[in-house]
């Protein structure tokens, strides 16, 4: 029987992310995992709405942890490392302010939604690691990776502060997650080190910068690709790469895909339905792995 | 480069101009109550990613916060340039929640017009804010857009690479999505 989640792709997942909607999607298929999208939710309000109004900030994120409440497709799952952490961060602060949790409850009353009732708010990859485990990644694994080993880079809003399960400082679930299906990862010191944001906008000097440190100190160990959980990361590691290029005069070109497209790789899906032509950077890397494949699979055949 | 020394910017600060009522109403917002527990040791300052940036570190400006520094405070470039990546919170040996003490003050730099005026990061802030309260949902096209037309529309021009690119490849969406029923949320700070 398949397992269930309530899903909430969150905005960026239909805009810049849009393969990490994709892939998320195809991945649990493969897994046989079902996803049942939220009816009608809202901005997470991720930190920019924080940054104005904290009240209404809290009853934004809550109308989306009620309607999960409401749908009764068990946990939530949601991809993005900003929704993830405004979602568990509303619960923290519901749970440990009467103030905010009155505010959020009259909130949800004049929305005429019922008050929240603790449901999980879990991340994909906690997921796989959870609920699916190495073992059924292992067998589910049949394309082999003929790429360079990858950096696992998770980015901050992921861990810090409410992961549960892995790590703060040093998580490792990726890089278990990953090895599982077969694809090599490297000692990456910087991955929990923040990638800016959207500095990247604001101040592009600036949040380039920041992305640049992270970017060469990939390439610097070895890795052929970077492997993010996080919408806003991945675009910024992916998107900035030229400007990149331009700024420093370094030949930078490594292709930046989010986890669930790098294992559904490994299961052998197929690469459209991932996403993975949605890649700006590192398109020759990807070419010559499409290539790779497809010279084996008809060897094969 | 050599350090400009401008004699008529006083750097030095004197305790009677400070505000210690407003570091109070600080520290009783929710996440800001172990304001005063601060050890001065810089824990926040040496994680923060974006302290070289700074005008002040981290750690000095819950110093400044603590001893009711407001108006150093709120028109700080630090407390935008904070990207909320929670380093400092969790290295904080005080386990203070530095992260949401720079929310708390972002908000009222807001509310007292106090943040440097053009400044990308709050206008960003503002029109997110703008277009979640009119839509439900932001869109990333409408929110830099309008960001960059109320602060320098020029950047627009740096952009076209990395939106060329976007359009290129399917992931920039020019139509915003309106959910059919927004949800009512009542203004309470801002």
């Amino acid at each position: 029987m398949p397992q269930d989640y309530s899903y909430f792709p969150g905005c960026s997942l239909q805009g810049t992310g849009v393969a990490y909607d994709e892939s998320v999607r195809a991945l649990f298929a493969l897994l046989d995992l079902k996803l049942h999208e939220l009816p009608e939710w809202n901005c997470c309000g991720a930190t920019s709405y924080m940054s104005i109004d904290e009240g209404s900030a809290f009853v934004l994120s809550a109308r989306n942890l009620s309607l999960a409440g409401q749908a009764k497709h068990g946990d939530l799952v949601t991809p993005c490392s900003a929704c993830f952490l405004v979602l568990k961060k509303t619960q923290d602060y519901v749970e440990h302010y009467p103030a905010i949790a009155t505010k959020v409850q009259q909130g949800l009353q004049a929305e005429g939604l019922p008050p929240l009732n603790g449901v999980q708010v879990r991340h994909p990859l906690e997921i796989l690691y959870n609920d699916v485990g190495l073992d059924r990644i292992k067998q589910a694994s049949v394309r082999p990776w003929r790429g360079a080993p990858v950096a696992c880079y998770y980015g901050c809003q992921l861990v810090r502060p409410y992961c549960d399960s892995d790590e703060q400082q040093n998580p490792t679930h990726m890089e278990e997650v990953l090895k599982a299906a077969g694809i090599p990862t490297v000692e990456y010191a910087l991955k929990t080190k923040c990638c800016g944001g959207s500095l990247t906008g604001t101040i592009p000097a600036v949040g380039q910068r920041l992305n640049y440190i992270i970017l060469k100190e990939a390439i610097r160990k070895g890795a052929g690709a970077i492997v993010t959980v996080c919408p806003l990361c991945q675009y910024n590691l992916d998107a900035y790469q030229a400007d990149i290029r331009k700024s420093t005069g370094e030949a930078i070109d490594i292709p930046v895909l989010y986890f669930s497209q790098a294992l559904g790789w490994a299961m052998g899906a197929d690469p459209k339905a991932l996403g993975m032509q949605r890649s700006i950077a590192g398109k020759k890397t990807i070419k010559q792995w499409f290539a790779a494949s497809e010279r084996e699979e008809k060897a094969h055949v | 480069m050599a350090t400009k020394l401008n004699f008529s910017e006083r750097t030095i600060k004197f305790q009677r101009e400070a505000d210690p009522e407003w570091a109070r109403q600080v520290s009783e917002h929710p996440g800001c109550e172990r304001l005063f527990s601060c050890l001065q040791c810089g824990s926040c300052t040496g994680t923060c990613p974006l302290s070289i940036y700074m005008d002040y570190g981290p750690r000095r400006i819950i110093g400044l916060a603590r001893e009711g520094f407001r108006k150093e405070v709120l028109n700080s470039q630090t407390i935008w340039l904070c990207a909320s990546c929670y380093s400092c919170a969790v290295h904080c040996p005080q386990e203070i929640h530095i992260t949401d003490v720079m929310y708390n003050l972002k908000r009222e730099a807001v509310r007292s017009h106090l943040y440097p005026k053009r400044f990308a990061i709050p206008v960003l802030a503002q029109e997110f804010y703008n277009v979640v309260r009119r839509n439900g949902r932001t869109s990333e096209f409408l929110v830099v857009l309008r960001m960059a037309l109320r602060t320098n529309p020029l950047v627009l021009f740096t952009m076209w690479r990395s939106g060329l690119d976007l359009l290129r490849t399917g992931r920039l969406k020019l139509l915003s999505e309106k959910l059919k029923h927004v949800p009512f949320l009542p203004k309470e700070d801002a």
